[in-house]
């Protein structure tokens, strides 16, 4: 009898349990289709062409965009990887084929170590390095922040796309003469070239989204931004600066802009994931 | 072949510059508070007091409070996804968590402020009429808080806990699941007898990067938390942040003592996440090693 009844209980608390635990993916999973879904309907209600061709209005007044923001994310990327993806994916070859011994053992840890810095401590870095001793904003100084939170994320994914390449394509070039540089720029990177560019994309769509390193760096403008001098407004502060306003009309500018930066991000990952890189594990 | 060593040195370099330079520019306050800059409460911009205490308490409580939530939603869908579900469907919704960590701080913040907040409104009743008898909840609530920044940080860590102790539970090797199955337990006890403890160390890993990610989070706790630099016993009064303090006051410091004390949070934050992103590494490659 009381074995029936130890027995009745471990099938009950089996099935409890494997219930919760879906029910936790169930939540999970809702909580993402949710900010999606709000989001779009939201952000896409108040979205129209002047958000990409105007550029903001004063307060008070309505309509108006964030031209001014888009142009200054885009030049912020730019910057960014032009410093950071170069940077590291030679840093990714270096480990993947010359990578033994205690230093680069060193850098990988150190590379992880970089990964791990809050976004805002960057801001503080390119702070003290540009914009302190030039005295203003600017967007160089976004720029770089941006770029070196690059270059750990570059460095693991293309060292670890490299590595995926098979030993004995490096050994056949090698074998037909080809010297060890040869193989590599020859051989191995383009083999492993598909990987690399889902790791460049993923990437820029990660810090495109950064706003806490720009707070300070490249700060905000409400004009065009000329040349790469001067303080420039981005899509991340802007939807920041706009939320927590207290005018309702910019709280509707902010889902706009949310809209679109997340539908950027998100595209950019769903395409590199499921196009790119189908069934590979990738690197954050 | 020279340029791919430098390359890789100057991940080093980079790194080293940040940390002196993140030293030297804190110096002021080094030099007057010394360590009382972490000890103490007062953070009076005006009379130049800086007392570190309630951003350090306040980016401590939040991480704790997502952890508290995050943690077993995270690894309750880690089972589901690694054991239970089929495979195509568990690739898919492991898909789809992967891209919540794809969602940028600043929409969190954004979603925080209009969704969370006024939704928070509406079931502090409740949460009060259950837990009202604890001092974490009593108090006035105003909507913004250290329990709302909690909230929306369990959110954007539960991503990280679900995809890679979902990982570490698959590698655990089959024998350790049919030697339970065989053994008459239920599918249940072999997830908590046999497949957690021995994915524990992998886990536990991914609850420390989280851990660190959340410490360091700024735009959507600044959003939410409030901004008082008070240590209140209530978890619904507002608090503050490490980060967002950083975030909020950085470009109005006027005075070099001012912006030097904001370095120096910049510091500390930067310490105290190293400090647990080099705990979860280790704890990683343990559980590495340990499969044999």
């Amino acid at each position: 009898m009381t074995g029936s009844l130890l027995l009745w209980r471990r099938k009950a608390v089996n099935i409890a349990m494997l219930t919760v635990t879906g029910m936790c993916t169930v939540v999970a999973a809702g909580i993402l289709i949710f900010i999606l879904g709000y989001l779009f309907i939201h952000g896409a209600a108040s979205l129209n062409w002047n958000f990409f061709t105007k550029l903001p209005t004063p307060v008070g007044e309505t309509g108006g965009g964030m031209a001014n923001a888009i142009v200054g994310s885009a030049k912020l990327l730019l910057i960014a990887s032009f410093i950071g993806i170069p940077i590291g994916f030679l840093a990714g070859v270096y480990l993947s084929e010359f990578g033994e011994g205690v230093f680069a053992f060193a850098v990988r840890y150190v590379t992880d170590l970089l990964n791990g810095v809050p976004s805002i401590v960057m801001g503080i870095f390119a702070y003290t390095i540009i914009v302190l001793p030039q005295k203003h904003f600017s967007t160089w100084a976004g720029g770089i922040a941006l770029g070196v939170m690059m270059i750990p994320i570059a460095v693991r994914s293309s060292e670890e796309f490299l590595r995926a390449v098979p030993k004995a394509l490096r050994e056949g070039s090698m074998a037909l003469g080809a010297s060890r540089a040869q193989a590599i720029f020859t051989v191995v990177i383009p083999a492993a070239k598909n990987g690399i560019i889902t790791g460049v994309m993923l990437n820029i769509a990660r810090v495109s989204g950064e706003t806490a390193p720009l707070l300070f760096t490249s700060f905000s403008n409400r004009y065009w931004s000329e040349g790469l001098n001067q303080p420039t407004a981005s899509l991340p502060v802007m939807i920041y600066t706009y939320a927590v306003a207290p005018y309702e009309d910019w709280h509707q500018q902010a889902w706009s802009a949310g809209f679109v930066l997340l539908t950027l991000v998100l595209g950019v990952n769903v395409f590199a994931r499921l196009v790119l890189a189908r069934n590979r594990h990738v690197a954050r | 072949m020279g340029i791919t060593f430098l390359c890789a040195f100057s991940i080093l370099a980079i790194t080293a510059y940040l940390v002196w330079e993140l030293w030297i520019n804190s110096v002021l306050p080094r030099h007057q508070f010394g360590f009382n800059f972490l000890r103490t409460q007062t953070w009076d911009p005006v009379a130049g007091q800086f007392g570190a205490l309630p951003f350090i308490y306040g980016t401590l409580v939040t991480s704790a409070v997502a952890l508290v939530i995050a943690v077993p939603l995270g690894v309750g869908s880690a089972v589901f996804l690694a054991e239970l579900a089929p495979p195509a469907l568990s690739d898919a919704l492991a898909f789809l968590i992967e891209l919540l960590a794809a969602v940028p701080s600043v929409i969190y913040g954004l979603l925080g402020i209009f969704i969370l907040v006024p939704g928070l409104r509406i079931i502090e009743p409740y949460l009060k009429a259950v837990l009202g008898w604890t001092p974490l909840f009593s108090g006035p609530f105003y909507g913004v808080s250290l329990f709302s920044a909690g909230v929306v940080l369990s959110v954007m860590i539960v991503p990280f806990i679900i995809s890679i102790s979902r990982e570490v539970i698959r590698a655990v090797p089959n024998d350790q699941r049919e030697a339970a199955l065989a053994l008459g337990a239920t599918r249940w006890e072999t997830v908590w007898d046999a497949v957690l403890p021995f994915a524990s160390r992998g886990i536990a890993g991914s609850i420390f990067l989280a851990l660190a990610r959340s410490l360091g989070e700024t735009m959507a706790v600044t959003m939410v938390v409030g901004n008082d630099p008070k240590i209140k016993a209530s978890l619904l009064a507002p608090g503050y942040s490490i980060a967002a303090v950083i975030a909020n006051e950085f470009t109005e410091a006027t005075g070099e003592l001012y912006t030097q004390s904001l370095i120096e949070l910049g510091l500390v934050l930067f310490a105290l996440t190293v400090i647990i992103n080099g705990a979860a590494r280790l704890m990683m490659a343990a559980s590495e090693r340990g499969k044999v």
